[in-house]
């Protein structure tokens, strides 16, 4: 059980590994998309896993990133029509991140470490796990960036408006692109720092 | 004709991939260390962007938009493959990028010694198919536009990958927190580089 809590904390994707931060840091700006695309991809990195586990046998070592590639995108076209269909506002602000999944290095990575040797079941568990370690990320920084930049929590006011009165200002720069990268920094310093190297 | 230069100046100043899209930050971190290899890397990706997103371009007016296979006859004009876009661009960076390593090899040794082992691994960077993907977005009129924005956003990703290269080399004989070692400090430095390039948004 504990091998599988790991991307959680210890050997989370993001913050450890540094895999899959180009989609982690762009659609941190608000809760609501930081959301939708952590469980997009906890749903894509598990099924992935789970097919290329039932046919790590069969596929031949030489043309297996082809096969990956084709199982993983054929999941994210599953996951961007039904979330065009859905939740169209929010696919909108995803916009181009959501193809993006395809080349998620957490994805492949997990294809290539784990379901390539191991039986479906703990594939499809160490799929969701990353998922969830990656969503973790993506979910303290929108957090904190949305109630910073905006005081709003998923579109929720909850900055009272005495403290505006009284002279408290929204933090525009935590709204920038920039804000969510220094955020992170900051997560790997509160979680003591990278030990790798 | 100036506004394909614009996209040009915009796409590597304003748009730039790696500080407003995060995209293909897992290389730019883990290929930072030198400045040498880290400048083998933004040419590898400034030369694939280059050629994958004018063909993908292609791709996507002539056969996946809405309408777009009119020019097969009647019948086809009312079909929409764009839900396709996805896997055919990937397909074609993929075929593209093996394709551009035979060539290479066989005719300009030196650029491909140069390139070495990035450039097969390009197929699964972000920035690449990032590239593809905006270009879809913005409708560019014509295949031009969609090259110059491609050569525009390798030039970025380029500069930035060095810029940071250069300051990383730098940082090596300065004394950092314990905790902010390595990936910590890294991320922070990109952030405020990208805080730096927010002044051109200006322009």
């Amino acid at each position: 059980m504990k091998k599988y809590l790991g991307p959680l904390s210890k050997d989370n994707p993001v913050l450890v590994q540094t895999l899959g931060v180009c989609s982690a840091l762009a659609v941190t700006a608000q809760l609501k998309p930081a959301v939708v695309m952590a469980l997009s991809v906890t749903v894509v990195c598990a099924c992935s896993n789970l097919i290329i586990s039932l046919m790590r046998n069969t596929i031949p070592p030489r043309v297996r990133i082809i096969v990956q590639l084709l199982v993983v995108s054929f999941f994210v076209i599953l996951v961007d029509q039904v979330l065009q269909a859905v939740l169209y506002d929010v696919s909108k602000m995803l916009s181009v991140f959501v193809g993006l999944i395809i080349t998620n290095c957490i994805i492949m990575g997990r294809l290539e470490a784990f379901a390539l040797s191991h039986k479906p079941l703990p594939s499809l568990i160490d799929g969701v796990m990353n998922g969830l370690g990656y969503g973790l990320v993506l979910v303290v920084v929108a957090f904190f960036r949305e109630l910073l930049g905006s005081g709003t929590l998923w579109n929720h006011p909850v900055v009272p408006q005495s403290w505006y009165a009284a002279g408290y200002m929204n933090n525009g720069l935590m709204i920038l692109p920039p804000m969510a990268l220094i955020l992170v920094g900051v997560m790997i310093w509160a979680k003591g720092g990278d030990k790798s190297s | 004709m100036s506004d394909i230069f614009n996209i040009f100046v915009r796409s590597v100043f304003i748009d730039n991939m790696i500080f407003a899209y995060f995209l293909g930050m897992c290389s730019y971190l883990a290929v930072s260390k030198e400045v040498k290899t880290a400048f083998g890397l933004g040419l590898a990706v400034s030369f694939v962007l280059a050629v994958t997103v004018p063909v993908n371009y292609l791709m996507d007016k002539y056969l996946l938009q809405a309408g777009a296979l009119s020019w097969l006859g009647e019948r086809f004009a009312t079909l929409d493959l764009s839900f396709l876009s996805l896997i055919l661009f990937i397909a074609v960076i993929a075929g593209i990028v093996q394709l551009l390593e035979m060539v290479l090899e066989r005719y300009l040794p030196a650029l491909y010694m140069a390139l070495g082992i990035f450039l097969p691994l390009i197929a699964v960077n972000c920035a690449i198919l990032g590239g593809s993907l905006f270009m879809q977005e913005r409708n560019f009129p014509t295949v031009i536009h969609s090259f110059s924005y491609a050569i525009g956003s390798g030039l970025g990703w380029l500069l930035a990958i060095v810029a940071f290269a250069a300051i990383r080399e730098r940082l090596k004989y300065s004394n950092i927190p314990e905790p902010l070692r390595g990936n910590g400090i890294a991320y922070i430095i990109t952030g405020l580089l990208g805080i730096g390039f927010m002044a051109f948004l200006g322009i």
